[in-house]
């Protein structure tokens, strides 16, 4: 058995200084996004007050984490992953509903979103399935495996409705690709999400034409090394399939906002009063910022509330007027630093466990990142996922913390493995 | 390379994000312009505007606190509608009006219902306004009448037209600024610098409190107060002598040039212009074509001058040395020119005037010859009237006084380019004009020009340009208003002209003898000057204006005055007996001839005005049948 003294020489500080620092900004972030001069609130009525509270009770979580013998999260990784399952399909029945979303369990004035840790859960499953050594992801029913693994959590999500947080589970791909999946797969995702954007760009006809000149093109190319025409074809086909029913899909299934959403960001439509009015308010709000900032409190678009759920998805536009460039870089930068080193530890790891799962918590993270900023700038559709340890949320901020500290756990524990 | 593709997209993802950064916070600064809009608005605070006092220090304009009913329409409960229109003293239906187009403007931003309440409607909607909510009462500042006299120097505010926001940048709509009177001429001075005061504002574009804790806002300053010549005793006075009348009294006062009175009639009572009815008192005003209430005629008004310029016309013989005051003239019910008569006279047949006879009796036939005189003396008419229209104009005569009055009339004073555009190049003889001998004929004037020609005679040769400002607080009097203007006729020439001037008052067959006063030596001069009009369309002999200018005590003159009632018939009639009465009041403070004093004050002009209306031949064509 260690002592205490022990895990404390061996856990990452980097890591661990790094989470304290994104979370510490998120605060002040949200503090200013949401204070109210004069009020007569009590503090836990206001965001920044519940966020403290939050950061605390995430301190007593951290710690409960690091005691835990790290063996534990291997071994119960499938019964974690089963409970986890079981809080989201109670949704359906118990669940509560907030701002259209039936993702919530309601215990008093208290509530908690299941999804937020299905993620580490579901880390922690794929991390256990692959590191059997009777696991190759090289065949195809392993494979089907994996994806169940991914994808059942995504797919009850999804009806909650919460798109947002299902698509996450994208991110676990890297991972797999990481683990030895064919590149095909990557291959494909892109070349799909291309065609995707390029549907609603272009005419499926057009895309029809690019693709067949494209396919010819490539196979006089390749004509030495005798391409299967079958293949060529057969993946044409799809393409041209994908495109018409994307475009199917975009004009039928699609509601009217998940439209908007796209045509804003893609400039088929300028609307900053209506449906591009959070996009173009986040916009301003940066802007703003110019160089340094307005400094901490004096953001006019943040004081005067332009930006809409500014303490929660789009807390980053804070960052950009209050900070400034210089600010909101450091911030980005710190992102950055924590997901370098998240992989750098995760590549250290012996064991394939502590590997495949580090890595799953560079990709979930990296995902968070990439869309809410990205959303946040205007350069990606509203797509509802809160920025990692910074966004306003309980059950966000807990269900990071979990997931980062796990691995953290699991990394001091390497050295003296088995 | 699997290894490295994560690393890899961490890392260019972390690149774009900082490009896209730049380029939304460095590059592009379209974003912080709309965040500028978008986030706080800039608010005026007024300074409040000075206030006026007459020269003896009585205040007679101030600042009230005028209360606008306001309404945020979001927030409006429903009321009792019956008792607020009660209380405002409007029907139903414009209250529906006026809160739709309210809740059309913004629901949430407040809009006036009624602007302008007075302190009693205030005071009664005060008790009750709780019962009414989303309303609420705001306190604005207008401009409170400590006397109902003085409209027409005072002066009115009103809301800047959009070309004055055009033309000054100070201005921004709904503003108020001096449209006439001392508001105009002192605008400046009396309205004081703006404040601004930032305010951040939140996405329902509510106020939320002051933008970067009020570093750049800046306090209002407030507007000075000024000190104008007027007596407001004199003032109402003459205002009260002029009633049923029309036409100004301008009283000066030699020694300074600042203005004791100036009295336009008919005019109105200056509150008029302020408050809920002011547009409507307004309309009436200015519609009022025939009284035209509007027009300063004291400052506005052209007239012949009519006998009061036999006076310029004896100091310019005497200067050019064509008279003396021992020269006589024979008049013989006029005076003959050749084989024709110019025009006729009153004194009796044969009567050989001397100056100081001439002045005192208003003998035409004297002034005639003296201004042939002058005429002749060069060696055409035209020179000779350039030379004569010089040394009218030393006087002020003829021109803008250049004064800080808001309005004026340049007059007439013909010269030699005028009569050459008219009777072409040196084709002038001096008898065509002779008319202008007796202040007829081409000259015109305007009152306050008749009595600063007449303080320039009290003086004996100089004259300061009548003002109305007397002192603005912690300002220098502008040196235009000290500077001596010294006129074209020597000193020792008055001599003779103002002992005719106080013979008018106090040798029998004086034109001003019946309105002379005991005690006080005036000097004056009766006018009555011919006028014409064309009713339906046929030139008519209307009645003659009364004129008189006078200035007094003889020796040390203390007060100037001019006295225009139009269609007042002889100057003796009511000109001459207002200005004494004028001076009376000045110089004792009390009137002695109480009968004389009730005549003119209960004495109406109003038939002979409705004359114009109603067609009644005028007393003077009764007289004179042709």
């Amino acid at each position: 058995m260690r002592n205490k003294g022990n895990i404390l020489v061996r856990i990452d500080w980097l890591m661990v200084l790094l989470y304290f620092a994104l979370v510490l900004i998120g605060w002040m972030s949200i503090y200013s996004a949401s204070y109210v001069e004069n009020s007569t609130l009590d503090m836990l009525s206001q965001p920044h007050g519940r966020q403290q509270v939050f950061i605390v009770l995430s301190i007593f979580l951290i710690i409960l984490i690091l005691s835990i013998e790290a063996k534990f999260y291997e071994r119960f990784s499938s019964v974690i992953y089963l409970v986890s399952l079981l809080s989201l399909v109670g949704l359906f029945v118990f669940g509560k509903t907030i701002s259209g979303a039936t993702s919530w369990y309601s215990f008093g004035g208290f509530s908690v979103q299941p999804s937020e840790f299905a993620k580490f859960a579901t880390a922690l499953a794929l991390a256990k399935f692959l590191s059997d050594t009777q696991t190759d992801i090289k065949l195809l029913n392993h494979l089907i495996k994996i994806f169940i693994i991914i994808f059942l959590p995504a797919l009850i999500i999804i009806p909650q409705p919460d798109p947002g947080s299902a698509l996450v589970y994208a991110a676990f791909f890297f991972v797999l690709y990481r683990e030895g999946l064919s590149p095909i797969y990557l291959l494909l995702g892109f070349s799909a999400a291309t065609l995707f954007v390029l549907t609603l760009v272009l005419d499926p006809l057009i895309i029809s034409l690019i693709c067949t000149v494209l396919a010819v093109l490539l196979f006089f190319k390749n004509r030495k090394k005798k391409p299967s025409k079958l293949l060529y074809s057969f993946v044409l086909v799809c393409c041209i399939g994908l495109s018409f029913s994307v475009n199917y899909i975009f004009e039928n299934v699609f509601e009217q906002r998940h439209r908007d959403r796209f045509n804003i960001v893609l400039g088929k439509e300028v609307d900053t009063k209506g449906i591009g009015y959070n996009t173009a308010q986040s916009e301003i709000a940066i802007g703003n910022g110019g160089w340094t900032g307005k400094g901490w409190l004096q953001g006019t678009q943040t004081k005067g509330g332009f930006v809409p759920e500014q303490h929660t998805d789009y807390i980053f536009s804070t960052v950009g007027e209050e900070w400034g460039f210089l600010g909101s870089s450091f911030v980005v930068f710190l992102f950055v630093a924590l997901l370098l080193r998240i992989l750098h530890r995760a590549e250290l790891q012996k064991s394939t466990f502590a590997r495949v799962y580090g890595y799953s918590v560079a990709a979930i993270i990296f995902f968070h990142f990439l869309i809410n900023i990205a959303m946040v700038m205007g350069v990606f559709p509203t797509v509802g996922i809160p920025l990692p340890f910074f966004s306003y949320g309980g059950s966000g901020l807990w269900g990071f913390t979990v997931l980062l500290f796990i691995f953290i756990k699991l990394d001091a524990n390497r050295i003296n493995e088995w | 390379m699997r290894k490295a593709l994560l690393y890899l997209l961490v890392i260019i993802t972390g690149f774009l994000f900082i490009g896209r950064l730049f380029y939304l916070q460095i590059f592009d600064d379209s974003f912080k312009h709309q965040s500028e809009s978008n986030a706080y608005k800039r608010m005026r605070i007024y300074p409040e505007r000075g206030h006026i006092y007459d020269r003896n220090q009585n205040l007679l304009v101030a600042n009230q606190p005028s209360y606008d009913l306001m309404v945020i329409p979001r927030n409006v409960k429903p009321f009792d509608s019956l008792v607020l229109c009660d209380l405002l003293d409007i029907n139903k239906e414009d209250l529906i009006k006026r809160l739709n187009k309210a809740r059309h403007y913004s629901p949430r931003l407040p809009s006036p219902v009624v602007a302008q309440l007075s302190k009693i409607e205030y005071a009664s909607l005060q008790e009750k306004i709780r019962k009414f909510k989303g309303f609420y009462i705001q306190k604005r500042s207008s401009r409170d009448y400590q006397t109902n006299i003085g409209a027409n120097v005072l002066g009115y505010i009103a809301e800047v037209t959009p070309q004055q926001v055009k033309k000054n940048p100070y201005y921004q709509s709904g503003d108020l600024y001096g449209k006439s009177g001392v508001e105009k001429s002192y605008e400046k001075e009396l309205r004081g610098v703006k404040g601004v005061k930032y305010i951040q504002k939140d996405k329902f574009n509510r106020d939320i409190g002051s933008y970067k804790n009020g570093v750049l806002d800046t306090l209002p300053k407030n507007g000075s107060d000024i000190t104008i010549t007027i007596d407001a005793v004199l003032q109402e006075y003459g205002e009260q002598l002029m009633v049923n009348k029309r036409g100004g009294i301008i009283a000066i006062e030699p020694s300074t040039g600042e203005i004791l009175s100036l009295v336009s009639a008919p005019s109105y009572n200056p509150s008029m212009l302020v408050g809920r009815k002011r547009s409507k008192n307004f309309t009436k005003l200015y519609l009022d074509s025939i009284a035209k209430p509007l027009f300063d005629r004291s400052l506005q008004g052209q007239y012949a001058p009519g006998s009061p310029f036999k006076l310029m016309n004896a100091l310019i013989g005497l200067e050019e040395g064509v008279i003396n005051e021992n020269t006589r003239v024979t008049c013989r019910h006029g005076l003959h020119y050749g084989a024709r008569k110019p025009f006729g006279c009153h004194c009796p047949f044969g009567a050989s005037n001397d100056l100081n006879k001439a002045i005192f009796a208003s003998c035409n036939a004297y002034f005639g010859k003296t201004y042939l005189n002058i005429l002749n003396k060069y060696s055409t008419a035209s020179i000779g009237v350039q030379e004569w229209s010089e040394h009218v104009k030393s006087f002020g005569l003829g021109n803008y006084l250049h004064n800080d009055l808001s309005v004026g009339n340049k007059g007439r004073i013909p010269d030699s380019a005028y009569y050459n555009g008219r009777y072409g190049y040196n084709r002038l003889r001096s008898t065509y004009i002779i008319s202008n001998s007796i202040g007829q004929g081409e000259v015109e004037t305007t009152p306050i020009q008749l009595a600063n020609m007449t303080a320039a005679i009290a003086n004996r040769g100089y004259y300061y340009t009548p003002h109305i400002v007397k002192d603005i607080k912690g300002q220098k009097l502008s040196d235009k208003f000290t500077t001596k203007r010294v006129t074209t006729i020597s000193p020792q020439h008055f001599d003779p002209v103002i002992q005719g001037m106080y013979d008018v008052y106090e040798k029998p067959g004086g034109t001003g003898y019946y309105a002379r006063i005991n005690g006080i030596d005036i000097c004056g001069k009766t006018g009555t000057s011919e006028v014409y009009g064309v009713i339906d369309g046929v030139r008519t002999q209307l009645d003659d204006h009364s004129i008189f200018v006078a200035f007094a005590p003889k020796d040390d003159p203390k007060i100037a005055i001019a006295v225009f009632v139009e269609h007042g018939f002889w100057g003796s009639r009511w000109a001459a007996p207002m200005a004494s009465l004028m001076i009376e009041k000045y110089l004792k403070g009390t009137i002695s001839r109480k009968d004389l004093e009730v005549k003119m004050l209960d004495g109406s002009l109003q038939h002979v005005y409705d004359s114009f209306i109603s067609g009644e031949p005028f007393e003077i064509n009764r007289k004179r049948p042709r």
